[in-house]
């Protein structure tokens, strides 16, 4: 589904990734993981395509497709999702308006029917249900006055809404109390199937305990340090970032709670 | 308080070609414009007329015209009006031509600065007791208004502009709303301009009185048709009486190659309450002049405008707001959204008296740029004369937030949808402060016939979930968003 190869990501003159190589083949999700500073948010958003960042070498294949040759809104008609870490307000466009006319906008570009108001409307309210997001929240502009858990089941309904193949969440999980952190677990298991992928990058370990990946890759100083399975987030939880790259001392934050 | 201009360079008329004086203009509107003027008026016109002469023509070494040049208007000539020239012109406008949708209350059209009766519910008393009169009717009983309305400025002017239309109006629609008489659906008055030959110059008055405790909804629409590029220059008095409530808009949707020059003047008794919302498209130059008196202990007044400012066209909105009582507030939010070469002005001007305990003012300007080539200059400026004061003002000019573009990138919007989404996000808290209804139905029109794309919003019956469709996608007059 997802190849990267060698890819060398910049922002002015700083280098941010130095080739980061990475494949997440059909129906697997992966996570990321790695401490502040370590390029994943910069990943995430070459991904999409960001507008500051100046990828210099490297490539990056959604099936055949090159990615990077592509604009913002061909990615996403193409499947990929970008889940926001800072989900911005968009005053005076009201939310309900701002969902159908990307899923409208998506399904024109895959020359795809549109989906009418009272269609769109029942849609809405089975994948709301689902993240428990307030009705309310859909009158108001977009993410205006919601607070950072409702931002991100609103991220989550909007995956749910566009069924994307490939989710790239960045930072989902972060800032969110447990029962936030179920739904965003329970959106991504939704959309499990052979030819959905994921790719969740996250800080902390704990998104991983309600969403077992396949595979964990460690991104650190902008390169792929180490790459395993589920037990990799674990045995970075006990012993920090410290015991796979000497330079990097930060050990992993433990939730408040957690019982080992 | 009307600040005193002090000419440094007098233009005595418009250049253009043919030109005449402003004294001849008036002297021709006394003929045929209230069916031969009374003394009174013909001597006020005069002193206008008279007026103009003295001071000139505001140029741009005036504060309140220093972004505004006014020249290519002036390059128009001012000609004496005739009858055929406003009687022929009336006759080629229908019913049809009106703009949508009907705002479903009393309407008043004026042609060419005067009444067309056909299309007007004048004369006839209306429920309440409100009267609706053209002045070149000769209506019974509103000498006292007029001369009052005409003698306003015994003191002077601020600007020539203001005593030409004192000196050259050839009508005054007169919306009389009688003490305790509530008016729910909005009274409106349409203003067309359209040339007749060498008379290019328009000086519609209105003026509108609100008893006691009245409450009524006011809409202005000023619209021009095609031909040769005309000059209105309006006059707006609106007088709420105590504890009265007005809600006043001005669609200013006239031609892009026409000057548009507006004055609201309105004076607040005791308790009362006004709106006036402004959503300005048209013009080569629209320029909305509102000066409010809180004269009243504890009056209130909200002042909105939008300006949607293309390629080649220029708006000024030069406001005043005078605290002259105690306990009064104000609001002022202006938007503005310029593209192309435009030029946007806000120059909101906000006075506490002295005494004018309890104020509460907060004045507003926030502007979107959406060119290198675009202009805003903004200046909200406070004086205050007194302690007990709560004001707040601010401006603020951007551009689209790249952040934002890219979040509904991402979503699969293309750039040129998700820019127009972005501006009608912007326009949005302003026109959401229209009454919702026919009102802000015609306002969303002439703001997507500017280029700007609206949500409308249907409920698709009781109890059901509000979906959002959106009209039109397109980009301001003018340039293209990028």
């Amino acid at each position: 589904m997802l190849r990267i190869d060698g890819l060398h990501v910049s922002i002015g003159d700083s280098e941010i990734l130095h080739g980061i190589s990475l494949e997440v083949p059909d129906g697997e999700i992966h996570a990321v993981m790695g401490p502040n500073g370590s390029g994943k948010s910069t990943l995430a958003h070459v991904l999409a395509g960001g507008e500051p960042y100046q990828v210099a070498a490297g490539s990056v294949l959604f099936d055949d497709l090159d990615l990077l040759s592509m604009t913002p809104e061909e990615r996403a008609a193409a499947g990929v999702f970008l889940g926001f870490q800072h989900p911005v307000e968009i005053p005076g466009v009201p939310t309900m308006y701002f969902l159908r006319t990307a899923l409208n906008a998506q399904r024109r570009a895959r020359g795809e029917q549109e989906v009418g108001p009272v269609e769109f409307l029942a849609l809405v309210e089975d994948k709301r249900r689902l993240v428990e997001m307030e009705r309310a929240l859909l009158d108001r502009p977009v993410n205006d006055g919601f607070s950072g858990g409702e931002r991100k089941r609103h991220e989550i309904l909007q995956m749910l809404i566009l069924e994307p193949r490939l989710a790239v969440l960045d930072e989902t999980d972060s800032g969110l109390d447990i029962d936030a952190l179920r739904v965003v677990a329970a959106g991504v298991s939704t959309m499990r199937g052979p030819d959905r992928s994921a790719l969740l990058i996250t800080h902390h370990q704990r998104l991983l305990d309600h969403l077992v990946p396949d595979r964990v890759h460690v991104l650190a100083g902008g390169r792929i340090i180490r790459s395993g399975g589920p037990d990799l987030a674990v045995e970075l939880e006990a012993h920090g970032y410290a015991t796979l790259d000497g330079t990097i001392v930060e050990a992993l934050p433990v939730p408040a709670g957690t019982v080992r | 308080m009307t600040a005193t201009v002090r000419p440094t360079k007098v233009r005595r008329t418009p250049t253009g070609a043919g030109a005449v004086r402003a004294v001849q203009v008036a002297e021709r509107a006394s003929e045929f414009g209230w069916q031969s003027d009374p003394d009174w008026l013909r001597a006020a016109r005069r002193r206008a007329a008279e007026w103009v002469e003295a001071n000139g023509f505001p140029s741009t070494k005036h504060e309140d015209w220093r972004y505004t040049k006014i020249d290519a208007a002036l390059a128009l000539p001012l000609s004496a009006p005739y009858e055929g020239a406003v009687e022929d012109r009336s006759a080629s406008i229908s019913s049809s031509d009106l703009p949508a949708p009907y705002l479903g209350g009393l309407r008043v059209v004026v042609v060419n600065g005067r009444t067309v009766s056909e299309l007007s519910a004048i004369g006839t008393p209306v429920l309440g007791g409100i009267r609706v009169e053209s002045m070149a009717g000769a209506p019974q009983g509103l000498d006292g208004l007029l001369k009052q309305s005409w003698t306003r400025r015994v003191g002077g002017y601020s600007h020539a502009l203001r005593a030409l239309n004192d000196a050259a109006a050839l009508d005054a629609v007169v919306i009389d709303v009688p003490a305790g008489t509530v008016v729910e659906d909005p009274i409106e008055v349409v203003f067309v301009s359209m040339p007749a030959d060498a008379v290019r110059w328009w000086h519609p008055r209105l003026i509108v009185m609100a008893g006691a405790g009245a409450r009524a909804t006011l809409v202005e629409t000023y619209l021009s048709v095609p031909g040769a590029p005309t000059v209105t220059n309006a006059v707006t008095q609106v007088d709420v009486g105590a504890g009265a409530e007005i809600a006043h808009y001005v669609l200013q949707g006239e031609r892009t190659d026409s000057f548009h020059f507006s004055s609201l003047e309105s004076r607040l008794a005791n308790s009362s309450r006004m709106s006036s919302r402004l959503l300005a498209t048209g013009g080569r130059i629209g320029r909305h002049e509102v000066d409010i008196v809180l004269a009243g202990e504890g009056s209130q007044v909200d002042l909105d405008g939008l300006f949607l400012t293309g390629s080649g066209q220029h708006h000024d909105n030069p406001i005043l707001v005078d605290h002259a009582a105690v306990g009064c507030r104000s609001r002022q939010l202006y938007k503005g959204v310029v593209s192309g070469d435009g030029h946007g002005v806000f120059n909101g001007h906000l006075v506490v008296r002295p005494g004018a305990d309890g104020t509460d003012a907060a004045q507003v300007n926030k502007n979107l740029l959406l060119s290198e080539r675009a202009e805003v200059d903004t200046r909200p400026r406070l004086e205050i004369n007194t302690d007990d004061v709560a004001c707040i003002h601010g401006a603020a000019v951007g551009q689209l937030d790249p952040e934002a573009l890219f979040y509904l990138r991402s979503r699969g919007v293309s750039e040129r949808e998700a820019r127009a989404i972005l501006v009608s996000g912007f326009a949005r808290e302003i026109l959401d402060r229209f009454a919702p209804g026919p009102v802000r139905q015609r306002a969303e029109q002439l703001a997507v016939a500017a280029g700007v794309a609206i949500f409308y919003e249907h409920r698709q019956g009781p109890g059901t979930d509000r979906t959002v469709t959106v009209e039109a996608a397109d980009v301001l007059s003018g340039d293209p968003l990028t």
